[in-house]
């Protein structure tokens, strides 16, 4: 396929946005400004830009805890990312969330479900009513390699084979489930597409480094799903660089495996390509200065923020915008 | 005597009935190599080797039927349900399959096991990593449910939970890991359906569980000092429940406040009250006062999750304004 260059240059600036926000938000959480817990996708990101690009207005997005990237390759603002984490005001949450629940609606950023497995169901559930109400939207669901082994997983995937569902479960694997490897705990060797058969579909495994690759196979499963055929398990090979959350220093995986990966780079990787390609350095630098500028803005924005009002305490459990169950 | 964490009596506890029974085996996700997401298990693997500690996929209805079924079949085994969340998962397992089973078949089968679980807010974990979720387990007949506030009562009520012949749910709140304390050295056996009196008064009864102890022994020091005296109950265990602790206490004291982190609706302490106006009416001096988490999930950020969960301000105002 030839991607054309505008494509390109958009894959490698989300994947450059999402690396700078994450980078920082490792940062303030080691400056205890971010709380509570964070699960980067550093190392992930050709993953979430390849999808992100090829899908359109519309399509909708489902994701874990790991799931800044997506969710501000969706369109979600920066600054609203941000400030959830860090339990702010700005927060696109109102800081209920946290960094496990990013959710930009407006944008088809679905949620970030934190309970392993439970978003797959949910993902095809909106994909069936995409069938049902005729739309051409597409639901695509992200989620580990640890996540297959959870029933959710198969339940989902059969009942979206079974009904022809539009919907995409795209398996990051990054080889490990918190501090396990999956090898330990599966038969095979590839947890989503050697499971494949099983539902009667394809078992598809791309370089998830290779941003290029992503979005082929993306481009791919949108067309399935859009003409009706069905859904797509696609099994993306890729590799956290950082522990499974927070300070996690990620010492049970060996030395060398580690090193391997991190020359594998997805954004290295793909720089390399483009400027091979003809793109120019300034191009490229200045995708680069735009992100470190958003995320700069991003930061003061939220440090700025007021805390949340303690009033949304109390709000958003009912429809009526309240929380009160007795009259 | 010696100091341990909470965290570490854990291992301890475990360690204790890997000892002196091996039957006992423990099995969930990061618990054998990795010693635990919060270092629960530590050592315990390298103690007992890989047969008996065992990590598994992330697969809690495996984790919960496969203790079951070993339990049927002459292990005594403990699975870790990494955060108690995570029970929603299983739960047909726990409730419908663990828990009927000894009824429903006449008393034909034992399920000698133990769920240990962490659970409780505080964290900024936010909604589906935080909740206190006791009261669920103790909705439903068949399941025994614990939940220690101290180190050695972890100890204690782990060993009790592992020995007892009928499914005990273990509460580890997350919150009081890195706590410390004196522990006696040796062997600790505990009773399951034992309350605690930690501080003995006349005014009013406090009843707290796991976290929500310490913010009542906190606020019955500050009440202290207002002249108002008041005792503080540790419940530890909600099933069996000891409720001769509780008669005695709030006939003498006549007052009667419960310090729950769970959301209000159906939380242990409206058990407890209903119990105390059943059984004590005319003990009561005045109102029951019930302090909760308000009914909400719980939120991330941190000031609003500190607004949420019951603090010791809170309590010393409720129970100010119910002496008053
Ligand atoms: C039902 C359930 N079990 C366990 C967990 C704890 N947990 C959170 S992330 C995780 C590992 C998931 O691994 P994987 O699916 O490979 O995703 P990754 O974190 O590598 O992106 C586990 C066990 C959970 N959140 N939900
Ligand atoms: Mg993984």
């Amino acid at each position: 396929m030839d991607i054309p260059v505008d494509i390109r240059l958009e894959m490698y600036d989300g994947m450059v946005r999402a690396r700078y926000f994450e980078q920082r938000a490792h940062d303030l959480f080691m400056q205890g400004l971010v709380k509570g817990t964070t699960h980067l996708g550093l190392g992930q990101e050709a993953v979430a830009a390849g999808f992100a690009v090829a899908m359109r207005p519309g399509d909708m997005s489902y994701c874990t805890y790991r799931g800044h990237n997506h969710t501000l390759l969706r369109g979600a603002p920066m600054d609203a990312l941000m400030g959830e984490l860090m339990g702010r005001s700005n927060g696109i949450c109102e800081g209920k969330g946290g960094s496990m629940h990013l959710t930009d609606i407006s944008k088809g950023a679905m949620g970030s479900y934190a309970i392993v497995g439970a978003h797959l169901p949910v993902a095809a559930g909106a994909a069936w009513a995409a069938q049902l109400r005729g739309t051409d939207q597409v639901s695509v669901c992200f989620f580990g390699d640890g996540t297959t082994n959870i029933g959710a997983f198969h339940e989902a995937v059969n009942i979206a084979a079974v009904w022809d569902l539009p919907v995409i479960f795209v398996c990051e694997n990054n080889l490990y489930m918190e501090y396990t490897a999956i090898s330990e705990v599966i038969a095979v060797d590839h947890p989503a597409a050697d499971r494949a058969a099983a539902y009667g579909l394809e078992g598809i495994i791309v370089d998830g480094n290779d941003a290029d690759a992503v979005y082929e196979a993306a481009v791919a499963a949108y067309e399935r799903a859009r003409a009706g055929d069905g859904p797509s398990l696609i099994e993306a090979l890729t590799y956290r660089h950082k522990g499974h959350s927070r300070a996690d220093p990620g010492k049970y995986r060996p030395d060398e495996e580690v090193e391997e990966w991190l020359k594998r780079d997805p954004i290295d990787i793909y720089r390399e390509r483009l400027l091979s390609l003809g793109v120019t350095e300034e191009i490229l630098n200045e995708i680069e200065a735009k992100a470190l500028a958003e995320v700069d803005a991003a930061t003061e924005a939220s440090k700025n923020a007021p805390p949340p009002d303690t009033a949304v305490l109390l709000t958003d459990v009912w429809a009526d915008g309240g929380s009160s169950w007795r009259n | 005597m010696a100091e341990l964490s909470y965290r570490d009596a854990v291992a301890r506890g475990l360690a204790q009935e890997m000892e002196r029974d091996e039957r006992v085996v423990l099995i969930g996700e990061d618990v054998a190599k990795a010693g635990g997401v919060f270092k629960t298990t530590v050592g315990l693997y390298e103690r007992f080797g890989p047969r008996r500690v065992r990590d598994t996929p992330i697969s809690e209805e495996a984790i919960t039927g496969m203790i079951m079924g070993a339990a049927m079949n002459g292990l005594r085994p403990v699975g870790e349900l990494m955060f108690s969340d995570f029970l929603a998962t299983c739960w047909d397992i726990v409730t419908n399959q663990i828990a009927k089973t000894r009824y429903m078949t006449g008393g034909q089968v034992e399920l000698p096991l133990v769920i240990r679980t962490a659970n409780g807010g505080g964290a900024r974990f936010g909604g589906q990593h935080s909740q206190s979720l006791e009261n669920w387990a103790m909705a439903v007949p068949g399941l025994k449910v614990v939940a220690p506030a101290t180190p050695a009562d972890v100890i204690g009520l782990m060993a009790a939970a592992i020995r007892d012949p009928d499914p005990v749910i273990v509460f580890e709140h997350k919150g009081l890991f890195a706590n410390k304390d004196e522990v006696p050295d040796g062997e600790i056996v505990d009773t399951l359906g034992t309350a605690r009196v930690l501080r003995r008064g006349d005014d009013v009864t406090i009843v707290a569980l796991a976290a929500m102890v310490h913010t009542a022994l906190d606020a019955a020091r500050i009440l202290g000092g207002l002249g108002i005296s008041a005792e503080v109950i540790d419940l530890r265990s909600l099933v069996p429940l000891d409720t001769t602790t509780l008669l005695d206490s709030v006939a003498k004291t006549t007052r009667l406040a419960t310090v729950e982190e769970n959301p209000r609706l159906v939380g242990w302490g409206a058990e407890i009250s209903s119990l105390v106006a059943e059984e004590a009416f005319w003990d009561l001096d005045g109102p029951i006062v019930r302090i909760t988490t308000p009914h909400i999930p719980l939120p991330a950020a941190g000031e609003l999750e500190d607004l949420a969960i019951p603090s010791v301000e809170q309590v010393v105002d409720a129970v100010k304004a119910m002496s008053g």
